[in-house]
């Protein structure tokens, strides 16, 4: 035990201190606190930072492959959003007769698209225990079908991100079809409760901010085991030195496509933590410049350092909702420097900077230079 | 009666060949108007062949406020007036403003479903004999639709006199389809007719030789299903056409989209993100140079698109050029990196034109030659889009060209085949990136001076057709604009064929998932770049 806490380094211990401590406080803050106290958060902040800690899940999962196993994926929006989707399905079904139309079984899109009877997709999915199987199935199946393929093919590099931001465009269009049974453009909304309690009351909001600190510990814990262990250590051995890795006998494949699907899963619950907490999950989640984003919340924390990422993420988010409101032209503007600068003169991210100022961990070596130089040195252009 | 309407259309031909005088038709204008005057059908019915017999120049305009309930009598008086659109009354027989005449003292001339085709019949046969030959045209088109037999004399007559062809074989047409629906016609003339129809080969002939089919027997029959199955086989490949030309068209945009993307993947093997913008770019090009057209020279706006050619690949071109050196140069070899900091580069450029334009649609007008269509055999072509086809295929030549015969292209396809070794032979790299990087968004850019002309000019167009330039690229295969110019069209057809089987979204998913599958078997599309294939 005390050998697996050590793998654990000083960075991620302070940040899981940190969710634990909020998962904690914030609910008292929120729930206990008189309204007009200073330390009274408010609920609607609950619900937004409880927005940002599934973006940092879902950040987290994006930098377990990116940073760790050089995978650039730009479709973990659909992974997300499908996770989103099975959670959303679920408390599409605990309306039941509330809705508009009051159908005890058809959601009331479905009774106004004509729908005769529930669609197979959707059986099953009053049982929350079927619900939480298929969030972490659907995604995870997906991305193992979607692995499977290009990694034993070596589909790499810029190839696997443009076929990733295909799959998330086609899920995209598939999505805004009404045929498909999902909500068509409107997606799932008017949520009434989860497991018997209303989603909207502030005592539930609390509880979720606080499920969804703890999974993001213990997520930051998970990955930061897998990627000390050797297991880890093959997929960075993949992330700098592909070819090398396969010479010396690894089954590059096979390592990739593992990581590659336990990141889905995580996105899938990121996802499913989401819905409930914004109360509405539609296709345009799976908009590929989603998935983008989050590759800069991973890009701005600092790749391959985990709790980066997941910091990135809050924090690229906070300057969205505040840009947004003050000063909506420039949100874009700042976002795209974000993006121009952080890659130019931020390789190592905010995380790799604080690193640097301080020196007392030396910073990691650069692994992109070198896989640009072995890049330069022995490929010709065309097959990069 | 069927008797004494042809007898009338053939006097009305007689008068109309054999040369009456002005005399004479007002005198017989003022007979017929008379049998408008006596409030009973079967007077309007023979007033109004009498009418049409007449000749009279203002025949159709009375026939015309018959037909629209504006023809109004006055018993007492036996005077016809006209209530024209403005709700003026209007005389009759002279055309003069009716003064001292009271709407309270008129009643409208009643119709009845026999008289409104007696009406029909004779503005067919008046017009069939028009002077304006597109008159002459829609005419002989409504006698085949209505199929009315009263209109045969003038049919045979305009027939005898029509001197255009393409009228000519209209009125053939409308013949034939009177005839061959009458029972009582000689069988051969009837085949003929059948004949003449089955030529014709258009959905209203099916239809038509359905009825015949359904309705006759014997050799007749078998001729009609014939011809149907002939004109069925006709209609289906015309539609192949059809989709055809649509993919080609979708593809041509594609390939202009696609092209200068293909030139800075092939070269540097990055992606640029902000692809997509410098084709909005060009799109917004093309709208400040039509509006300072507008402004200060509006006879120029004919040639707003060649002069927004040229200035779109100049601005795009220099915008790429500034783009490599400020930021892509400092990412080289890290090609994932620089994806990230075009997106960036491309959410910039898009907020910018938004700020500045506006986040709404521009205008962007079309001259007079890329506008209106014309028939090819059984399809409508769109003049737009027939030259944006022939843009993207000149577009594509001269860019063979230049890589074939420059030293610059020998240059840039030198350091797509071996970065290396081509600069080991003195080849300034870092120079061919930034030119080829200028070129590939100056192609854009016209790319969207094309768009511009189709689209919608948003700070979005860019958004919309990256993600299938992209495609387009991959599956093309990189460093061979050939490959790009196969999968454009490949994906464009494909697109259009799939569509009217799946719909326009499940063809794209569809389309998407085979070039997700297509990447695993072939990871570097369909014309890879042989060489010396080292595992990245």
């Amino acid at each position: 035990m005390s050998q697996l806490l050590s793998r654990v380094d000083l960075r991620a211990r302070i940040a899981i201190l940190a969710l634990i401590a909020v998962a904690i406080v914030v609910p008292v803050l929120a729930l206990a606190t008189p309204v007009r106290s200073t330390f009274h958060v408010p609920p609607y902040l609950v619900a937004l930072f409880g927005k940002y800690l599934c973006f940092a899940l879902l950040s987290v999962a994006l930098d377990l492959v990116w940073g760790y196993c050089g995978i650039l994926s730009l479709g973990h929006g659909a992974f997300f959003a499908l996770g989103g989707y099975a959670m959303g399905m679920y408390l599409m079904r605990q309306i039941g007769t509330r809705g508009v139309y009051a159908d005890p079984i058809l959601p009331d899109f479905m009774v106004f698209l004509n729908y005769k009877a529930l669609p197979l997709t959707w059986w099953g999915f009053n049982h929350f225990p079927y619900a939480l199987l298929m969030i972490v199935l659907v995604p995870g199946v997906l991305a193992f079908a979607f692995g499977w393929l290009a990694f034993r093919s070596r589909v790499t590099g810029v190839y696997l991100s443009i076929i990733t931001q295909a799959m998330t465009y086609a899920l995209l269009l598939a999505f805004f079809r009404n045929d498909m049974g999902f909500g068509g453009n409107n997606g799932l909304t008017d949520f009434k409760d989860i497991l018997g309690f209303n989603v909207q009351a502030d005592a539930t909001r609390a509880i979720l901010f606080a499920i969804t600190a703890i999974v993001l510990a213990v997520t930051v814990i998970v990955a930061q085991l897998i990627v000390t262990s050797k297991f880890g250590k093959v997929l960075i051995a993949i992330r700098d030195a592909e070819s090398r890795t396969r010479f010396i006998g690894y089954r590059v494949e096979n390592y990739k496509l593992a990581v590659f699907t336990l990141s889905a899963v995580i996105a899938g619950i990121a996802g499913a933590l989401y819905v409930p907490q914004v109360g509405i999950i539609n296709p345009s989640e799976f908009s590929p410049a989603n998935s983008i984003e989050a590759v800069i919340w991973v890009a701005i924390g600092g790749r391959g350092t985990l709790v980066g990422a997941a910091l990135g993420a809050v924090i690229v988010n906070m300057g969205k909702t505040y840009f947004t409101s003050a000063l909506p032209e420039y949100w874009l503007f700042a976002l795209g420097l974000l993006f121009i600068l952080v890659t130019l003169f931020l390789p190592q991210g905010i995380v790799g900077l604080i690193s640097r100022r301080r020196t007392i961990p030396p910073a990691p070596k650069g692994s992109d230079v070198e896989e640009g130089k072995i890049d330069q040195s022995d490929v010709p252009a065309a097959a990069r | 009666m069927r008797v004494r309407t042809i007898t009338a259309l053939l006097a009305l031909v007689l008068c109309l060949f054999g040369g009456s005088t002005t005399t004479t038709s007002a005198q017989s204008l003022d007979d017929a108007l008379a049998g408008f005057t006596t409030d009973e059908y079967s007077d309007t019915d023979k007033a109004i062949t009498d009418l049409a017999a007449s000749g009279n120049p203002r025949a159709v305009e009375i026939i015309d406020a018959l037909q629209d309930g504006r023809l109004y009598f006055n018993a007492d008086a036996k005077k016809v007036y006209i209530k024209d659109k403005s709700d003026t009354l209007r005389d009759a027989a002279t055309g003069a403003p009716a003064s001292g005449v009271s709407a309270d003292d008129l009643s409208a001339v009643r119709l009845n479903n026999r008289l409104r085709r007696t009406v029909d019949a004779a503005i067919g046969g008046l017009t069939l004999l028009s002077d304006d030959p597109g008159k002459r045209f829609d005419a002989a088109q409504s006698v085949f639709k209505s199929r009315e037999e009263s209109a045969l004399p003038t049919l045979e007559a305009a027939i005898a006199k029509e001197s255009d062809p393409r009228i000519k074989r209209a009125l053939n047409e409308a013949r034939a389809a009177i005839l061959a629906g009458k029972a009582d016609v000689a069988e051969n003339v009837r085949l003929g007719a059948i004949d003449t129809i089955r030529g014709r080969g258009d959905q209203d002939a099916l239809g038509l030789l359905s009825g015949i089919a359904a309705s006759s027997e014997g050799p007749v029959r078998n001729a009609a299903q014939a011809g149907m199955s002939a004109i069925q086989a006709k209609i289906a490949l015309w539609n192949n056409l059809q989709n055809v030309w649509y993919g080609l068209s979708l593809g041509s945009v594609l390939l202009l989209a696609a092209i200068g993307l293909a030139i800075t993947f092939g070269v540097m093997g990055i992606i640029n993100m902000a692809h997509g913008e410098m084709v909005m770019l060009g799109a917004y090009t093309t709208f400040v140079v039509q509006e300072y057209i507008r402004s200060h020279n509006p006879a120029w706006f004919g040639m707003s698109l060649f002069i927004a050619i040229p200035l779109a690949f100049v601005v795009t071109g220099l915008i790429g050029v500034a783009i490599e050196r400020s930021i892509i140069r400092f990412l080289y070899g890290r090609p994932l990196e620089t994806l990230l900091a075009t997106f960036g580069l491309s959410l910039i450029l898009q907020q910018a034109v938004r700020t500045i334009f506006g986040a709404n649609n521009r205008e962007v007008g079309a001259p007079a030659f890329m506008s209106g269509t014309f028939d090819f055999g059984g399809i409508a072509i769109t003049y737009g889009r027939m030259w944006i086809i022939a843009f993207a295929i000149i577009v594509f030549i001269a860019l063979q060209l230049v890589l074939r015969l420059t030293p610059f292209g020998l240059r840039m396809r030198a350091v797509t085949q071996n970065r290396r070794m081509a600069s080991a032979m003195g080849i300034d790299t870092n120079r061919i990136d930034a030119l080829a990087f200028g070129l590939g968004s100056g192609i854009a850019g016209m790319a969207g001076v094309a768009l511009s002309q189709i689209d919608n000019v948003s700070p979005n167009l860019g958004q919309s057709y990256i993600i299938d330039s992209f495609m387009v690229v991959v599956f093309g295969g990189v460093g061979n604009l050939w490959g790009t110019l196969v999968a454009a069209m490949t994906l464009g057809v494909a697109n259009k064929f799939l569509e009217p089987f799946a719909g326009a979204v499940l063809g794209k998913i569809v389309l998407l998932i085979f070039i997700i599958l297509f990447i695993q078997k072939r990871p570097r599309g369909l014309f890879a770049l042989k060489g010396r294939a080292v595992e990245a």
